[in-house]
């Protein structure tokens, strides 16, 4: 699967309260959370993302709490793609597990910038600046992860 | 092939003889844990996926510990939504009244032991490693998961030893421990790996082990490990619901580092906002006044934490423009404080006591921060915005420093 979108741009150490902070953990509702997706970080990010856009994130994406209204906020926002330096661990397995692809791949986050245009081929795990003509290439997922990705989410292989 | 106690573990739960660092595998849990927050989530998803009954009742918790009680109807609709589901599958509730913060009550009630697989849907699950147990948190699909298979895939984690020496000096304790190794390793110092205690390991208390391996999460790490000991026996003596089994490391198992840390060296440490990692020691930290305080939380909720706190508060009063919020982490705990004089010592003092709860911790009630608001936590994060306002501003310490801090209404020791 191909995606391609314009890339917002995070730091390092974003954790999941400023993705999505407790004041809202008790809505269950996907829809309503992604409208808070980010605001503690960048207030302006909900109004900002459109369908198929892509984040680009430095070191240690998702840290801190366990909650996976983080990766729920994030795709149900219209996000298909997170590409950062390295994940933390909860958050790498909650994004497999609901089906919002996630890359490592410093190389590619660190010569992309707000607006950049990017394309993923999750398939092949390459990474296209559109916008610079820049290629990467990451590691594949094992195969177990990737039946899982497959299959769309933990859940679905039941 | 030479294993860590966690590797072990996981294997024992996998039905393999060895497992290596990197390899994916399937394992039985021995509980599936999870809390108001999470299980709502993972019960709506759990329903959507038709699973039908879950795998072992006896072995699901549901917790009701973060807005308890209820701060508003939408929190009250989430604990509806748990105990709903725990009276229809049978599983095991923790309500207002008998609960406590889950990873406070799960070991004083014995339904975690020595050498258990643990997965909660709360990342602070890994505080159970101070049993010799491997746990660690989880998201709530994951969680969804277990309830209706009990199994959960694991990628087996390198391991970093951490090897203590000598003991520590008057009024610092575990958090002082736990705050000096991730300022050592960084938030992100232990990624996807174990950090397995070792050497000295008698110097620390049970509660001082709790603390360690509950900020395990705070260095990146999947989990963290104690040996078992004849300190834990003790703890699990007349508790456990089951049989402990003590795993121990192969003396050749692999270790990617090993962190060599002096206890006699350690100092108070405060981690400043905005990272776990951001440490200094108290004696170095300058005149910062503080607006609040909080003592409580799963990482410093303890008897011991209490009473290190009571000591200091004890015949002195909380400086005035400081609110002081002590939250004891179970019903038993509390109960236990009420009995020898901690929570008339706290409210002489000046101090509230709550009700067991997360509460300010997480910035979900009972202790909000306003707009550039400064608060000494014993809690476990003081990211952007993690209490209140994103202005706000947490610095992490030990029940000593965070209750000399309340008398003095800046950082600091007495």
């Amino acid at each position: 699967m191909k995606l391609q979108g314009k890339v917002h741009t995070f730091g390092d150490n974003v954790d999941t309260d400023v993705i999505i902070p407790a004041r809202y953990l008790n809505i269950a509702s996907a829809e309503e959370l992604s409208t808070h997706c980010m605001e503690d970080i960048d207030a302006q990010f909900t109004k900002k993302v459109k369908a198929g856009d892509i984040i680009c994130a430095g070191e240690n994406f998702g840290c801190g709490s366990s909650r996976e209204h983080a990766p729920l906020s994030i795709k149900t926002c219209g996000v298909t793609c997170v590409v950062a330096k390295s994940f933390a661990r909860i958050f790498y397995r909650n994004a497999i597990n609901i089906g919002l692809p996630i890359l490592e791949c410093p190389a590619a986050v660190d010569e992309a910038q707000a607006g950049d245009v990017l394309q993923v081929d999750l398939d092949t795990g390459s990474i296209e600046n559109v916008t610079r003509g820049k290629r990467y290439s990451t590691a594949p997922f094992p195969p177990e992860i990737q039946k899982i990705i497959a299959a769309g989410g933990l859940l679905k292989t039941l | 092939m030479a294993m860590t106690m966690s590797q072990k573990i996981l294997a024992a739960h996998a039905g393999l003889d060895s497992v290596r660092a990197g390899q994916l595998i399937t394992a039985d849990l021995d509980v599936v844990l999870g809390n108001d927050i999470t299980s709502p989530v993972a019960i709506r998803e759990y329903k959507k996926a038709g699973a039908g009954k879950v795998f072992d009742p006896n072995k699901i918790c549901l917790v009701m510990d973060h807005f308890v009680p209820n701060k508003d109807i939408k929190s009250a609709q989430q604990c509806k939504c748990c105990r709903d589901f725990a009276a229809a599958e049978g599983v095991r509730f923790f309500d207002v009244g008998e609960m406590g913060i889950e990873h406070a009550l799960l070991p004083e009630k014995g339904i975690v032991t020595a050498g258990d697989l643990v997965i909660g849907a709360d990342s602070h699950t890994c505080t159970y490693g101070a049993l010799g147990a491997f746990s660690t948190g989880v998201g709530s699909t994951d969680m969804a998961y277990g309830m209706a298979k009990g199994k959960a895939w694991f990628k087996v984690p390198a391991a970093i030893k951490v090897e203590l020496k000598g003991s520590f000096r008057p009024h610092v304790s575990g958090k002082d421990l736990i705050l000096h190794l991730i300022g050592l390793i960084g938030v992100d110092g232990a990624l996807y790996r174990s950090l397995e205690f070792c050497g000295n390991v008698a110097a620390l208390s049970i509660d001082d082990r709790f603390t360690v391996c509950n900020m395990a999460i705070e260095a990146g790490a999947k989990n963290g490990i104690f040996p078992v000991d004849d300190i834990t026996r003790d703890y699990l003596k007349g508790r456990s619901q089951r049989a402990p089994k003590a795993y121990e490391a192969d003396p050749d198992a692999e270790y990617e580092r090993t962190v060599e840390i002096d206890l006699s060296a350690l100092k108070p440490t405060v981690a400043k906002p905005h990272l776990p990692e951001n440490t200094v020691t108290v004696d170095e930290i300058g005149d910062i006044k503080i607006d609040q305080v909080v003592i409580g939380s799963c990482t410093n909720g303890h008897i011991s934490d209490l009473r290190a706190a009571a000591e200091v508060l004890k015949g002195r009063k909380v400086h005035k423009g400081v609110r002081a919020i002590v939250i004891p982490a179970t019903n038993e705990i509390y109960l236990e404080a009420l009995r020898l004089g901690y929570v008339e010592t706290f409210i002489e003092a000046g101090a509230v006591v709550s009700t067991p709860t997360c509460g300010p911790c997480l910035g979900g009630y009972m202790g909000i921060l306003a707009e550039g608001e400064r608060c000494v936590a014993t809690t476990n994060r003081n990211f952007v915005g993690r209490m209140g306002h994103v202005s706000s501003e947490i610095y992490l310490a030990s029940p000593y420093v965070a209750a000399c801090s309340a008398v003095l209404g800046k950082i600091g020791t007495l």
